[in-house]
């Protein structure tokens, strides 16, 4: 499909930074843990769905960098933190355990929903991709959805810290179907199989399910994903991408 | 598959047959699955160009560059085309049912309880993706997953409760 027009070039363009950025920036994020976390099985656990998501945003701005005939590391490492596209709920700093868990199991299931609808994608290599990534993915929402269910039964301080995390990333995480420029283009030539809004109806069905089985309150409706989801920056991303980019900074060239 | 290949194409199997991987070296590529198959082009400047296809296990195996680089030499020292080309590929997933019997048994001697065979579907159901394991020092079946992420990517890490003895288990992807 290097036969695209230039509108559907860009839409594609964007969409594919859009998902690289989602599993670069929580993939660093939650690398933080290794060594900190509750437990030494969860060292190894969230280390290796950080090395996992790293490895998934690598692909795809291999395919992004193959589209635009840019550098996947450029694309990944060159650019200022205005720059990046990732749903607001990225721009969260790892904080506790149970935030952190919280962000993973609201963005588990958006990606399965989002990855589930792209196996069926026209750009065939975006559709490759994400029937080998569904296969990896399995073991994510199996380990979030059974860490969900350990910190709401877990007693009162987990169970509250759980309550107040998926409360203040609610509107945050509707951003990961925040709607894109090109969108419509995306549609018409069947590279979304679906526009996002119904994706990100199914979501909410699934993850409210769980909530509700789990005896967590599910948040009232956030009115859908804010015009800025995946514009808008923090002070925390910026610390971030200091952390993240120091090597491609002090050493011009420098490959991961 | 290598009956009738000619003594070529028999070659460039022989020569990826003894390229271990890197993370689990009892197993080689060839039995691990990855190697999708390969072909000889002829080049436009001239010269045949022999290119591989590759298939990683996990997306993000961070031993794909090594494999690359391994293939990538030894295949040139093989003098069978001009130049040697290793591409990766995810034109259809690398799952672990292509893990061939004697890699399976590799695995197995070496301490790796083999994956369970997934079949045609990837329901993704936890019953699927993590089964009981079979002790590979003991062959007990009274194991218990001690956890779904392990040292690499492709490894989970379970107990033998009988021999009393931790192991490694490929995971079924």
């Amino acid at each position: 499909m290097s036969d695209l027009d230039r509108e559907t070039r860009d839409a594609l363009a964007e969409l594919l930074l859009s998902m690289a950025d989602d599993e670069f920036v929580l993939g660093f994020w939650d690398s933080e843990w290794t060594g900190i976390a509750p437990i030494l099985e969860e060292d190894v656990a969230m280390s290796s769905v950080s090395q996992d998501e790293i490895g998934h945003a690598k692909a795809l701005y291999e395919l992004l960098a193959e589209l635009t005939g840019d550098d996947a590391d450029r694309i990944a490492f060159g650019r200022p933190p205005e720059g990046y596209r990732h749903a607001a709920l990225m721009n969260h700093a790892r904080t506790d355990w149970a935030f952190s868990i919280a962000r993973r199991f609201l963005y588990e299931h958006a990606d399965a929903v989002r990855l589930e609808s792209l196996a069926a994608s026209a750009y065939q290599p975006l559709a490759d991709l994400a029937v080998k990534m569904r296969r990896e993915e399995t073991y994510h929402i199996l380990h979030f959805d059974l860490w969900l269910r350990r910190l709401a039964e877990g007693g009162d301080d987990s169970h509250a810290r759980l309550v107040a995390a998926i409360e203040q990333l609610w509107p945050d995480a509707q951003a990961v179907f925040a709607p894109l420029a090109g969108e419509a283009c995306l549609v018409a030539a069947r590279i979304l199989p679906e526009s996002l809004e119904p994706l990100r109806a199914r979501w909410l069905e699934r993850v409210a399910g769980r909530l509700q089985a789990a005896h967590l309150p599910v948040p009232t409706d956030a009115g859908g994903p804010a015009a800025d989801g995946r514009t808008r920056r923090t002070d925390e991303f910026a610390w971030l991408h200091g952390e993240f980019t120091t090597v491609s900074g002090s050493e011009v060239g420098a490959t991961w | 598959m290598v009956a009738a290949a000619p003594p070529r194409e028999s070659a460039v199997w022989s020569a990826l047959a003894e390229i271990a991987d890197p993370e689990i070296p009892a197993i080689s590529l060839v039995d691990l699955g990855v190697i999708r198959g390969f072909a000889f082009a002829p080049m436009p400047s001239g010269g045949e160009r022999l290119t591989v296809e590759l298939m990683p296990t996990f997306v993000g195996c961070p031993a794909i560059d090594v494999m690359r680089g391994q293939i990538g030499a030894r295949l040139t020292e093989l003098r069978v085309a001009d130049e040697v080309t290793v591409e990766l590929t995810f034109t259809e997933p690398w799952t672990s049912d292509r893990i061939t019997p004697a890699g399976r048994e590799a695995l197995r001697v070496s301490g790796f309880a083999p994956p369970m065979t997934i079949g045609s579907t990837f329901s993704g159901d936890s019953l699927t993706v993590l089964p009981i394991a079979t002790c590979p020092y003991c062959a007990s079946r009274n194991t218990t997953l001690e956890n779904p992420f392990g040292p690499t990517l492709c490894r989970a890490i379970y107990h033998c409760a009988d021999c009393r003895q931790p192991f490694e288990a490929f995971k079924p992807v």
